[in-house]
Order: C-alpha cells, then structure tokens, then sequence
C-alpha cells in the first residue's frame, strides 16, 4: 500500500469501526467457523452478557441461539467455489446488543437448488406455535433425520422455540449456481 | 464388565457407566465436536451391558445444556433402556433440571413422552 492507499484503508477501519457502532454490534466474524472458533464466540458472549448482569434465561437463550447458528454455518455452507474461494464452512456471524434484542445473524454461500426446501422448511417452521414446534421437533428427533454431517433441521426449530420469535431469512443472488442467505434471529432482553 | 469414565469439558459431559457399583450417570455441558464420535462408545457399552444388565438400573442425566445434535443421541441412549425395559429389565431414568430451567424440564418431559419407560423429573438447586 502506498501513502494515499494506506490512508484510504484507515479511514475505511474507521468508517467500519462507526458502522458497527451504529448497529451496535459487539461480534462479527468472517470465515471458517470451526469447533474452537464457537468454543471461543459463546465464552466470550457469555462472560460479556455476565458482566453486563443480563438475565440468566437471556443468557442461557443467546448461548442456544449462537451455538445452533454456528453450527448450520459449519455443517451446511456449501463446498463450492472457485479455485480462490472455498466456502465449505465459512459465512460470517454477528452479534448485536440493541436495547431491547440480542441480534444473531448469519450469512453464507448455498447453492441455489437448495433455496426451495431451506424456503420451505424456514416458513413451515415459521407458521407453527409453540405446541406445533415442540411437536415437529419431537418428531424430527425421532425419525433421525440426522444428516451424515449431523444437522436434522432441528437448530432451525430449537432457535425458534427459545427465541419464541419468527426466523428472518433472505436470500441474496450471487451468480446464476449461488446466493447469499442471510438469517437473523432475536432474542428479546426482557427475562 | 470394563468402567467408563470420562471426565467432563465445557463442551462435554461427565459420563460414568458402572455396572459393578451400580452408577449410571452423564451429566454436564453437551456439545462435542463430532456427537457421533463422542457417544459411540456410550451405545456400545449399553449394547454389551443389555445381555448381562443389572435386576434394577437407575439411569441419571443432570445435563445443564445440550445442544441439538446431542439431543438425538441422549434419545438413542433412552432408546437402549427402553429396550431393556421391554427386555423386563427393571430400570428408571432419573432426569434432574436445575429449578429454574423449564428448557431443561420440558425437555425431560419431551424424552419421557417419546420412549416408554418410568421417568422421574427430580429438581435441584444449582
């Protein structure tokens, strides 16, 4: 980088700095989510929201939250890409602290045939109650539908049971094989 | 028959499985890496255990948080008891929850719901 480049990057550091301020967000990360990297992510929320004296069920909600995501991140972004591009387990995670949510949002590479049955899944588990969920759950566990790599569609369904709340979720195109798919999940601060 | 002990991690229960002194119990934080991995050798000792079990046995979870890949494999492991409950074996899980946790609670009520065999929720203070 030269001098004029050099300058150009700080004051984007710190126009990036300011916009995570204005959304209030206390995490973001971008790629490969691994074992240590959740590990790491959940403590340091945890010991966050402890100092911060947050309600035991928040906490105990935002740990579920963030756990599931990572997870779907890890398992299912897709493995494709160019040959500088790998995306098989990476996106990026953010966490937020408005007044009254806690914000988890992810986002990663899915290849576009798998946008109708996430979209179905998503808006299924979306139109269920409490009982409806407490029920697809049950029988999503029982029937085993564990993928090899472990999901079951049930970390869709345990973040909408604790957050009591619709999933958010778009889709945003890449290219005609890929897009983006963002999904954000509150957790409201009143215990 | 050979003991199991593993001593709980922040991401994985404390687990011992012994038949001689009668102590059956996982407890602790669940989230292994690879679920699959870490409760294989789990099912294969209750296997092995099935053919010469105990006249009672008393199966306790004190689980404080398990996450959803975990939560099919503690269903495969009531599934062994239950079996060995239909086999006319005497058993009973005892499932505890820290009082103030009705996740925890609903989720005992949830496993007891789906497999048939005596369940006891039993409450405690943290």
């Amino acid at each position: 980088m030269d001098k004029s480049n050099v300058k150009g990057f700080l004051e984007f550091v710190y126009d990036f700095y300011r916009s995570m301020k204005a959304h209030e967000i206390t995490l973001v990360y971008e790629g490969e989510i691994t074992h240590q990297i959740t590990k790491a992510f959940t403590s340091l929320t945890e010991s966050n929201m402890a100092k911060e004296s947050e309600a035991n069920s928040v906490q105990k909600k935002v740990f579920h939250v963030m756990v599931e995501c990572l997870q779907n991140i890890s398992k299912h972004a897709d493995s494709f890409g160019s040959d500088d591009f790998l995306f098989a387990g990476r996106g990026i995670f953010m966490v937020s602290k408005g007044e009254k949510d806690y914000h988890v949002t992810t986002g990663n590479v899915i290849e576009n045939d798998k946008i109708e049955e996430l979209t179905e899944m998503l808006n299924h588990i979306n139109s269920l109650d409490k009982e409806g969920l407490k029920q697809l759950y049950k029988s999503q566990m029982k029937e085993g539908r564990l993928s090899e790599k472990g999901g079951a569609g049930l970390g869709f369904i345990d973040i909408a049971r604790k957050t009591g709340k619709e999933l958010e979720f778009h889709f945003l195109p890449i290219d005609e094989g890929s897009s983006f798919f963002l999904l954000t999940s509150s957790v409201s601060r009143n215990a | 028959m050979e003991v199991i002990k593993i001593k709980g991690t922040d991401d994985t229960p404390n687990i011992i499985l012994d038949k001689e002194n009668g102590i059956f119990e996982i407890s602790g934080r669940s989230l292994p890496e690879d679920v699959t991995t870490f409760y294989e050798p789990i099912l294969n000792w209750l296997d092995d255990y099935q053919e010469e079990a105990n006249s009672k046995t008393v199966f306790t979870f004190k689980l404080v948080y398990f996450n959803t890949a975990s939560s099919k494999l503690i269903l495969d492991i009531l599934m062994k008891l239950e079996e060995m409950h239909e086999n006319g074996k005497e058993v009973l899980i005892k499932w505890y929850y820290p009082e103030d946790d009705e996740d925890m609670e609903e989720a005992g009520e949830e496993y007891a719901d789906i497999v048939d065999v005596p369940f006891e929720q039993v409450s405690y203070t943290l």
